[in-house]
């Protein structure tokens, strides 16, 4: 039988759970022996003029070895500023390393210090002098538009990249009805349990190594490289084990480049570890969306027409984050057959952190506009949300089907999902419960919310993005080595690899070990991001492994003196074998004492997937304190043929968790000056064990046509699908009431000014 | 300052500085690396090892405070015979991804144990309540502590 689609436990986990894994905090390297610390100094203030920096005082500091401000970037062997990272962002919006004449956000890199030790890097931190002139700050997206502060008055505009639409309104004009609604996706914090971390030594031969938290060595590389303005065979860069990512660590942010840099202005070997209160502000963020929707249909449930208006805040440097609302474009219509599509996206500039990938990164902004717009627009029609779904859900026959957001839907059945969700939960039964609780007036109040999703995982060849690779070698003592180009930090990669190459050969889990984040190994490679490791570096190892039993049928034909036809892999002695001649038999292993035995393959995708799903959440909320509790959440998530139901699931809860916390939870916020209020764990919302139930996962597997194994990314789809239904549910939970739609996250605050509002206080 | 430590059952007489956090003297004085520091607000548990058989986040004592003690870390935690029970039941669930979390959550976990044998759910959840996750969503790790509480780990 084979392995894959079994549930295995994973081969890591022994090492993680008795020593520990080795982060890059851990790592007890010879080549960096006597290692010096880097504390970075940070802007105290959103938006202001430096007038002065004295760092006499912090250079005396016992311990200091060096202090480095934007002076020290200058001239020879300096450091440039950091273009954004696409040609088509606004010009003038440069990275400075170190900010020069002016911060821009609270966070904002002003000095950094090298010392013998830790605890000293703290202490002269503190006795740098800054002085800085506070400029008025840009904290809401919306006047970022209006250009009145600039962050950049040399680019004469906040505005870094636009999608630009054609707002007509006649495509409206045969609704029964339209709604219109401003929602704010609000920021988020990837906040990774391992914070950023790096380690750095330049070689005698003048190289650079450096160790990375990360999740695409050869991304990070390709941005030291730049930063740094060296060739590119003076770069290695590893990746250690890494304590969770979710798309915050993709490349070399700016303090890795530093640390690099720094490395080699004082020859010393260097260590950064951040602190969480730094993380907060100095890691990107994730969405901060302010959406306009407009959705009109008819009285019978069809929805004709729809608008997305975004306004993306993009922080104070442009990075990834400007360009979500490509993404978002893309998903806009879901998983509805909705021909008429307006959409316009601007993407700002403000006095606040960055904002780049997180956890589904525009997808799931897509997918909380439409799922919400779908529930408001049958609230204005009074149908049930379910059946108005099952009125404009695309049917299983279309695909391939071409979006008008420009998607390309590879296979799907948006239907069968929402069915099998519904008829797990009793849907009608659960509606019936709600009545009662109404009609009783009871003060707890039940909550029923609905999303049916579809994202897309993996974009191929066609979206620029890397090609996947593998290199597949048996050893003559029976051992495996696997390289890989993507970059696991806990979706369990040693394991899956293992079983790809296990099913196929035979050599046991236990006798393969999968590599990956060491450019000088690795050169190329796209990392795991975006939901893309299985369905196209996992497929990689797949394929280097068929090719590899081909090169071994054919050195055995000659070597049993057999035809190849009459060959047979017997996977219980990790051999191959003449069929029905089971003694005549030779081991992989013994043909790779003969002659190296090793495969590497590149796996080009036709095209990115679209895993899909549905998600029911019952919340429930009580009408006098407004706080909402999320009682069940029952999911059915299809991203294909799954490879290990273990590790399948396990990206769902986690998924599905981030999810509840945007709902219910989690936000970054500023005040109206740009200064953080939830820089530390004691202050952001962090989600806990105690604000989840247990989830309850259906199974549906639509495979994708598009690889072999099958196989759609799972790594964002809980994210994408439990937002909108847990927001929905807690709209839902008071709808009687008059309610009809509640920012995320639905704090206790908030759903009681939402009754107060609907009610007149009459509730 | 003078301290004498014991742990995992090896004593030692370290000389520290009084203001030592007692996760960084494990890490950095005997280079016992899988108890993880995540956040300076004692918020997260990730630093969560036994201290005289109690669980306690390392990063709210000193190490002199641990002075005379005994001190568990993960790396202690199983015999000679393999995984302590706590250990063998996070693998079995698949109670750990990216593994940060996860010394602290079975030094937790295995406090819980001791003070409440057989926790149910809630107690579980409540148990762990400070220490966080951004992986598992928690499922896993609510299971993996159920089945270490039934002994269900052949
Ligand atoms: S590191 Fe100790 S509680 Fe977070
Ligand atoms: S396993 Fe990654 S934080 Fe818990």
């Amino acid at each position: 039988m084979s392995i894959l689609g079994t549930r295995v436990v994973r081969t890591e986990d022994p090492l993680f759970l008795t020593r520990g894994a080795t982060y890059t905090d851990d790592l007890v390297d010879e080549r960096l022996r006597g290692a010096a610390y880097v504390t970075f100094v940070r802007s105290p203030i959103a938006h202001g003029r430096i007038t002065s920096i004295d760092t006499s005082a912090a250079a005396g500091a016992p311990g200091v070895v060096a202090v480095f401000t934007a002076a020290d970037t200058e001239g020879d062997g300096g450091l440039s500023p950091l273009p954004p990272p696409l040609p088509m962002f606004t010009k003038g919006m440069d990275r400075p390393p170190f900010a020069k004449d002016t911060v821009r956000f609270v966070g904002d890199i002003i000095a950094a210090i090298v010392t013998e030790d830790r605890y000293q890097g703290e202490d002269a931190a503190e006795l740098v002098d800054v002085d800085i002139d506070p400029l008025p700050a840009v904290v809401d997206p919306r006047k970022a538009l209006d250009d009145e502060v600039l962050l950049f008055p040399e680019a004469g505009t906040n505005t870094i990249f636009t999608i630009p639409g054609e707002f007509d309104d006649s495509v409206f004009d045969d609704c029964d009805v339209v709604v219109t609604r401003e929602i704010v996706n609000q920021r988020l914090a990837a906040a990774p349990m391992e914070v950023r971390a790096s380690a750095a030594v330049w070689g005698e031969d003048g190289r650079l190594t450096t160790w990375i938290s990360n999740q695409a060595a050869q991304m990070a590389k390709a941005a030291l490289v730049a930063a740094l303005a060296v060739d590119a065979d003076k770069v290695r860069v590893i990746t250690p084990d890494t304590g969770g990512g979710f798309g915050a660590k993709i490349g070399a942010d700016l303090e890795v480049c530093l640390v690099a840099w720094i490395a080699g202005k004082i020859g010393r070997p260097l260590r950064w570890v951040e602190t969480r209160s730094e993380n907060l502000v100095g890691m990107t963020h994730g969405r901060d969306q302010v959406q306009t929707i407009k959705i009109g249909g008819n009285r019978d449930g069809k929805v004709l027409a729809y608008r997305l208006d975004v306004i993306q805040d993009s922080g104070a440097y442009p990075l990834f984050g400007a360009l979500l609302p490509a993404l978002t474009f893309s998903m806009a219509t879901g998983v509805y057959a909705i021909d008429r599509l307006q959409f316009r996206s601007r993407s700002v500039a403000t006095n606040k952190t960055s904002v780049a990938a997180y956890r589904g990164a525009g997808r799931p902004e897509a997918a909380a506009a439409i799922e919400r717009a779908m529930d408001l627009f049958a609230a204005e029609i009074g149908m049930d949300p379910v059946e108005v779904r099952h009125r404009n859900l695309l049917p299983p026959e279309v695909f391939p089907y071409k979006t008008k957001g420009g998607s390309l839907y590879d296979s799907g059945d948006y239907a069968a999902a929402l069915k099998m969700v519904t008829d797990e939960v009793d849907y009608p039964k659960l509606r019936q419960e709600q009545a009662e609780r109404r009609a009783r007036g009871d003060v707890v109040q039940l909550g029923i919310g609905v999303s049916v999703y579809v994202e897309v995982t993996g974009g191929g060849d066609e979206s620029g993005a890397p090609k996947e690779n593998a290199t597949v070698e048996v050893h003559p003592d029976g051992t495996v080595t696997v390289l890989t180009g993507t970059s696991p930090h806990g979706q369990g990669h040693q394991t899956a690899w293992s079983m790809l190459v296990s099913d196929q050969l035979g050599i046991p889990l236990d006798r393969i070990t999968v590599k990956y984040g060491d450019t000088d190994l690795i050169p190329e490679g796209g990392g795991t991001m975006g939901s893309r490791s299985l369905q196209q570096g996992g497929v990689a190892v797949h394929e280097a492994t068929t090719e590899l039993v081909q090169i071994a049928k054919a050195r055995a034909a000659e070597l049993l003196e057999a035809n190849v036809d009459d060959l047979v892999v017997d996977t219980d002695r990790a051999a191959i074998t003449v069929a029905g001649v089971p003694t005549t038999a030779i081991t992989f292993a013994q043909l790779a004492e003969k002659e190296k035995l090793s495969v590497r393959k590149v796996f080009t995708a036709p095209g990115a997937t679209f895993p899909f799903g549905a998600h029911i959440a019952i919340v429930e909320v009580d009408t006098e304190s407004g706080k909402a509790e999320l009682r069940r959440i029952v999911t059915v998530d299809d991203a294909g043929t799954i490879l290990n139901p273990l590790l399948f699931d396990g990206q769902r809860h986690g998924g599905i968790a981030q999810g509840v916390a945007q709902a219910l939870y989690e936000e970054v916020l500023y005040d109206d000056d740009g200064n953080p209020l939830t820089s530390t764990f004691a202050a952001y919302p962090f989600l806990s064990a105690t604000e989840v139930p247990s989830f309850d996962l259906l199974r549906m597997q639509t495979p994708t046509p598009y690889n072999p194994l099958g196989a759609k990314g799972i790594g964002e789809a809980g994210t994408i699908g439990a937002t909108p239904a847990v927001q929905n549910a807690v709209v839902d939970a008071v709808s009687h009431l008059g309610v009809r739609h509640i920012e995320m996250p639905t704090t206790p605050e908030r759903v009681w000014t939402a009754i107060q509002d609907a009610t007149g206080g009459q509730a | 300052m003078k301290v004498e430590i014991a742990v995992n059952g090896e004593k030692t007489t370290d000389d520290v500085e009084p203001r030592l956090l007692l996760a960084h003297y494990l890490r950095e004085v005997r280079g016992l690396k899988a108890t993880n520091i995540g956040c300076d607000t004692s918020s997260c548990g990730a630093c969560t090892v036994l201290v005289d058989g109690e669980s306690v986040k390392s990063c709210t004592v000193l190490a002199v405070q641990a002075d005379g003690r005994q001190v568990s870390t993960v790396e202690g935690l199983a015999g000679d015979d393999g995984l302590h029970p706590v250990q063998r039941a996070f693998q079995q669930e698949h109670a750990l991804q990216c593994g940060f979390c996860t010394p602290g959550m079975v030094m937790a976990s295995v406090g819980l144990l001791s003070e409440n044998p057989h926790p149910t759910e809630q107690e579980i959840r409540e148990g762990l309540e400070g220490n966080f996750c951004r992986c598992t969503g928690y499922h896993n790790i609510v299971r993996a502590v159920r089945r270490a509480a039934e002994g269900a780990d052949a």
